[in-house]
């Protein structure tokens, strides 16, 4: 039934013929267009959707479309000062606590963006200048995963006085000062105003939808029965897709030698919910066919249900490539390593200690779910959807369409949130073959569960690592083993073979190193590439070893690892000499005053606690990290060009993805420096396949190294064309104008470049109209591993190291992270707002893995059990950005994106130890957890 | 799609629900519609639907015959704004930890009621309460104790054509000067968490300052909330002063049934609770 609704949005009325019960979010959204409101879960767990009804904060999710009738619906649309109708918004036309969003960083993906506005709007009604916890109550049922939510406090709090201090932000550096200044982020007003468009906000016309059928089964054998009746019960039911109907090869994954997962499983599933068959009609049918009216016959069968079902004798195997479940083995070897038997004594050591560290699945619950649609266009195909890597994603949709890379476009989307979980295939396969088959336009939106049970996690590991030192505290030895779930499939299970090995001894130099790693098949869900690739996981246990050894050698924490720290000048353990940039010492320095007054502030207040009888203790806690930057070993290069059109335009065709990281603001800002221009004036094309060169993936912390490298490559290029129009050299400065550069020499004359008279020259954009096109290509210099792992598997390396001051409940075994002090060297910060949005953010998560998250099949696969941190468990975060600058990087730059996660975890471990006495090694540390290792200490 | 109602008056609400039962497709209730629709994500909507957010009833709680009533649409916003005595603040404060501010501002203290989740944050404080539940239907009313209405994990006494109307707590317009109550709720986070382990607690002292009257229910620790009657009675006659927590002891907690999940595990959940019950009543007596 449906009845006629009447309510006013944004001070306008509208009047609707609707269902009662629909949801208000899926109203506005698709029967106003009002994308801004976005969806993140449809179960009120996120908050993405909060809009103002009657003047409070809801869920537009949860609100039956009904009981809208009369009221008053505010969402992030009503906020901006309507700007020029046809011309986009601009910074002016924004409410104040929209400048404020943008100008502190706290929009960095922007799905979340939206909500946190609405709740922030209400607060500051009721509340003109709240206080920090009445912000996180107003605040706190909205999830943000990108910021760590301190940048978000900090625009409230700056749009709370704004009207004594408006809102300012560095909007329009000069020429030459772009590269370190604290610029908005490029794509940031439609991020802030509700009109950036993300994977599941268009609608093309003529759209069916699609959604998979998925296996509730771990490991199974299947038959799919007579359709007719459903096709009989559902006349709108359009096509039902199974693995014979994959027009390509129905088999995909990473790498070119793990092509292992099908698009539609063949008679067998390896994980629950893995893809079976697919449902394709109107998205109005589709929502009323049960997944259980589909005839499947399931025979199920005994999964293996961790690492160690996997590698039991008589285990059966997953993949007749993977012996034993065997996946791939890594493997870096260095000195004696007769010096590392297990618990043996070691010459010249005066302490050895070991670790074992087990973690489990992380999920990386982007607030986007995974989401985009696709449609034929003759022999071609197109796809709209929200990725980490268009380029990948146009090469596998290729194989499966069984067409031409060339004859595939990938547009990506803006995307809500990544974090590695958007470098595998999601909806595409099944959207692609669907548009393909039925010329029609085929979008698919995955709910919350099906995010979670589909697509990949952060690997399991065990791990098992000892290491000796002598009285100094100078490493001797170390050996490492790790082994790590990979699930079903291979997806990025290879990297954690080479990449964990690599950086197993953590950021130190040892002289003899065994490393080594296993990626296993078990029925889990596939895990792939999540922040840091494994590294994290490995952090745990470096760290641990080294608190042990200053422990038993009466060693300061810090001190040992100053004492260890690579630096320019050291060897790794794969024999690479560090020549520049290892800038570890200095964030240990940068640190040490924080660590000795964070130490004495624990102390005394536990003093104070225990002289009160109060169960809580303080403790502190530190780790240190490297990471490598870009791809291990491999060739990963970028390529992006700057090109000028006869209106003396200059435009960016970036094929760095922005994920909300803030690629495409560094992008804009390299650039813009090495041409001598304003970044204000830079237009920006980015990631569209036809359009832009490809820049790789939006992984592995590259694009700001390896892409920035291209960009800078791109702007000296066109600079040195436009000056060798003029023939002049050297200092000139170059202004553009309409059908015009001019070039002006020190003391010299202007020289007019007429750019309406220059040819046509070809651009990757076929469309690019430009007169003079800028090229950058980089690849950074690696060289292959040997059998031991001996090599030079990065061209440069991030480091960092975190201190943890947390508070335990002995009682209760809860943990609160009370403060982080963060220092990272980040080589050059191109844009320390956004650098500072990437440690907090990598921080929260490393709280998040630390304390609360963990990912199991079946059981946590929404984000009221899946916990994830809120606004009210973000510590207040300290950054000191290091700037050991990187010869080779853009600028100096160097990477940062994963390395802000890796050593938190680590820190509050050493923390919790600390204030307790006793070392978890079971991850996530939850309460339950803390306690039974406090009582078992107990005894 | 299924059918909608969304009454005005509350014997049109009764007559539908009647009408649902003996026509075999009982009505769904909702209010709020916030556990609504999160039980529903994936699945095909084709309920009847009884929304009872129009009743021109008031969402005030308020005295009513020399005791309190919260009425069926009192919202936990509504609950945490109201000015009430200090037998109510274990309740308000639940009220500020259900979800997050969107939450509250929609779902009912009923409906979390009624929901019977056993980790509902109202019903230990509705136990400890000793809030009486009324029920109306076109046969008419009848009242039932907290302590039976909720009968299991997701279950109630509440049958197909009965709305529950409000719930009422008895207990003195002023407010006794000498009951206070509080709730302590344990979880992973700070927002948006569902409890691991929670206890409310209301407590009585005497002129001489002594404990009149405890009355300390646990929730998320078995199926239902439990009221803890041995340390309720071992409570009453002890001096009303720091230490009260000593005379906690763990069985007095033997009524839970807690089960091992992916929150905490059954021996954590029993000794957390315990250490929530000494704290809480630590804290009424500090």
């Amino acid at each position: 039934m449906t009845a006629w609704i009447s309510f006013t949005v944004n001070g306008s009325a509208v009047d609707l013929e609707l269902d009662p019960m629909r949801r208000l979010s899926d109203v506005l959204r698709d029967d106003l267009g009002l994308i801004g409101t976005k969806i993140g879960c449809n179960a009120g767990d996120c908050g993405a959707c909060t809009v103002r009804l009657d003047g409070r904060q809801v869920c537009a999710c949860l609100v039956p479309a009904a009981q809208a009738a009369g009221a008053d619906v505010r969402t992030v649309e009503g906020l901006a000062r309507p700007g020029v109708v046809g011309s986009p918004l601009e910074f002016d036309d924004l409410a104040a606590l929209q400048q404020a969003f943008l100008a502190a960083g706290a929009a960095q993906c922007g799905i979340c963006t939206p909500g946190m506005l609405m709740a922030a709007d209400e607060l500051l009604e009721r509340s003109p200048v709240p206080a920090r916890p009445e912000i996180e109550d107003a605040l706190g049922g909205v999830l943000c995963r990108c910021t760590g939510y301190q940048k978000i406090v900090e625009a409230v709090v700056a749009a709370a006085v704004a009207a004594e201090a408006p809102v300012r932000a560095e909007r329009d550096p000069a020429a030459g000062g772009a590269v370190g200044a604290r610029l908005p982020k490029v794509d940031g007003i439609a991020r802030v105003s509700g009109t950036a468009v993300f994977g599941s906000d268009a609608r093309p016309d003529r759209m069916l939808a699609v959604r998979a059928v998925r296996s509730p089964h771990a490991r199974a054998r299947f038959t799919i029965g007579d359709l007719g009746p459903l096709f009989n019960r559902h006349p709108g039911l359009v096509r039902v897709l199974t693995a014979a109907d994959v027009p390509g090869q129905n088999r995909y994954g990473i790498y070119a030698t793990g092509k292992d997962q099908p698009v539609l499983a063949e008679g067998e599933v390896r994980h629950r919910g893995e893809a079976v068959c697919a449902l394709v009609a109107d998205e109005a049918v589709l929502e009323t066919i049960d997944d259980a009216e589909v005839p499947i016959h399931w025979e199920p069968l005994q999964p293996l249900a961790d690492m160690t079902a996997a590698r039991a004798e008589g285990a059966p195997r997953l993949h007749d490539h993977a012996p034993g479940n065997v996946l791939i083995s890594g493997r870096v070897a260095r000195g004696d390593l007769t010096q590392l038997t297990d618990g043996a004594a070691i010459a010249g050591a005066a302490a050895t200690a070991a670790v074992e560290i087990e973690t489990g699945f992380v999920e990386h619950a982007y607030i986007e779910p995974e989401a985009g649609y696709a449609r034929r266009i003759g022999e071609r195909i197109e796809l709209f959807v929200s990725t980490q890597t268009p380029y990948m994603d146009r090469d596998e949709v290729a194989l499966i369409l069984g067409i031409a890379p060339a004859d595939v476009r990938i547009v990506p989307s803006a995307c809500g949130g990544g974090f590695g979980g958007k470098l595998d295939l999601s909806v595409h396969p099944l959207i692609a073959t669907a548009a393909w088959l039925l010329d029609r336009p085929v979008r698919a939106v995955w709910s919350r569960p099906e995010s979670m049970a589909a697509s990949p996690k952060r690997h399991p590991a065990r791990i098992r690592a000892s290491a000796s030192a002598g009285a100094d505290g100078r490493l001797i030895g170390l050996r490492f083993h790790g082994d790590f779930d990979t699930g079903a499939y291979a997806s990025w299970g290879p990297t954690v073979a080479n990449r964990v090995p690599v950086h197993a001894m953590g950021p130190y130099a040892v002289p003899n190193v065994l490393a080594t790693s296993r990626a296993i098949h078990t029925n889990n869900p596939p895990a792939g590439a999540f922040r840091g690739f494994g590294v994290p996981q490995a952090a745990l246990a470096h760290e641990a070893l080294m608190d042990d050894l200053a422990t038993q050698l009466g060693i300061d924490l810090l001190e040992i690892r100053q004492r260890n720290a690579l630096r320019a000048g050291s060897i790794t353990a794969t024999g690479q000499i560090l020549h520049a940039s290892a800038g570890l010492p200095g964030c240990l320095d940068a640190l040490r005053p924080h660590w000795t007054r964070l130490r004495a502030d624990a102390a005394a207040w536990n003093a104070e606690a225990a002289g009160r009888r109060d169960p809580r203790r303080r403790g502190v806690g530190l780790g240190a990290m490297w990471y490598g930057i870009g791809n291990t070993s491999m060739t990963n290069p970028s390529t992006l060009e700057l090109g000028i059109g006869r209106d003396g335009v200059p435009t960016l065709y970036s094929g760095a993805v922005d994920i909300g990281q803030g690629a495409s603001t560094v992008m804009v800002q390299i650039a813009a420096d090495a041409l001598g221009v304003p970044a204000a004036t830079i237009q920006l094309v980015s990631g569209d396949t036809d359009r832009t060169a490809d820049a790789g993936k939006s992984s592995a912390s590259r694009q700001t190294f390896v892409s920035g490298n291209a960009a800078r490559l791109a702007g000296d290029d066109l600079r040195r064309q436009i000056l060798q129009l003029a023939e002049v050299a050297g200092e000139a400065t170059i202004e553009l104008g309409p059908g015009r550069a001019i070039v002006i020499e020190p003391n010299g004359a202007p020289v007019v470049i007429n750019l309406a008279e220059l040819p046509l020259v070809p651009a990757h954009d076929a469309a690019a109209a430009a007169v003079l096109v800028g090229r950058g290509f980089y690849d950074p210099k690696t060289t292959p591993l040997d059998a031991d792992g001996q090599g030079d598997p990065y061209e440069t390396y991030a480091f960092g190291a975190q201190i943890a001051m947390v508070e335990v409940d002995l009682e209760l075994g809860t943990t609160r992270v009370i403060q982080i002090v963060a220092a990272h060297d980040v080589g050059r910060a191109i844009n320390p707002t956004q650098v500072e949005g990437q440690i907090h953010g990598g921080i929260a998560q490393g709280i998040g893995f630390a304390l609360m998250e963990e990912y199991i099949p079946g059981r946590t696969e929404n984000l009221h059990d899946y916990l994830i941190p809120t606004i009210g468990d973000a510590p207040d975060i300290v950054c000191l950005l290091i700037e050991d600058e990187e010869p080779a990087g853009p600028y100096g730059a160097k990477g940062v994106g994963e390395p802000a996660l890796v050593p938190t975890a680590p820190a509050i471990l050493g923390a919790i130890r600390d204030a307790t006495g006793v070392r978890i090694t079971r991850l996530p540390a939850t309460p339950d957890r803390v306690r039974a290792a406090i009582r078992a200490q107990a005894g | 799609m299924g059918t909608y109602l969304c009454p005005r008056s509350v014997t049109e609400a009764l007559d539908a629900l009647s009408l649902g039962l003996a026509e075999g497709r009982p009505r769904v209730i909702v209010a709020g519609a916030t556990d609504h629709y999160p039980a529903r994500v994936g699945r095909v909507l084709d309920e009847d639907i009884l929304d009872i957010s129009g009743l021109a009833e008031s969402r005030l709680i308020r005295p009513l015959d020399g005791g309190w009533l919260i009425p069926a649409l009192a919202t936990w916003t509504d609950l945490a704004t109201a000015p009430l005595p200090p037998l109510f603040a274990g309740l308000q404060a639940a009220a500020r930890t259900i979800g997050g501010l969107q939450i509250q501002n929609r779902a009912t203290v009923i409906g979390n009621l009624c929901n019977a989740s056993p980790a509902a944050d109202g019903t230990p404080n509705l136990l400890a309460l000793d809030a009486v539940v009324v029920l109306a239907s076109s046969r008419g009313e009848r009242r039932i104790p907290v302590a039976e209405f909720v009968t299991g994990n997701r279950t109630t006494v509440r049958a197909a054509d009965e709305l529950v109307s409000g719930v009422r707590v008895e207990g003195s317009v002023d407010g006794d000067a000498g009951t206070r109550s509080t709730f302590l709720k344990l979880g992973s986070r700070a927002y948006l968490v569902i409890s691991i382990a929670m206890v409310a607690v209301v407590l009585a002292r005497d002129s001489t300052g002594r404990v009149k009257k405890a009355r300390v229910a646990v929730g998320a620790c078995s199926a239902v909330a439990q009221r803890l009657g041995t340390l309720e009675q071992a409570l009453a006659g002890l001096p009303a002063q720091p230490g009260l927590g000593n005379a906690v002891r763990p069985e007095h907690l033997a009524a839970l049934s807690p089960i091992g999940d992916v929150r905490g595990s059954a021996t954590y959940r029993r000794e957390a609770a315990e250490t929530l019950v000494r704290r809480a009543l630590e804290e009424l007596v500090a």
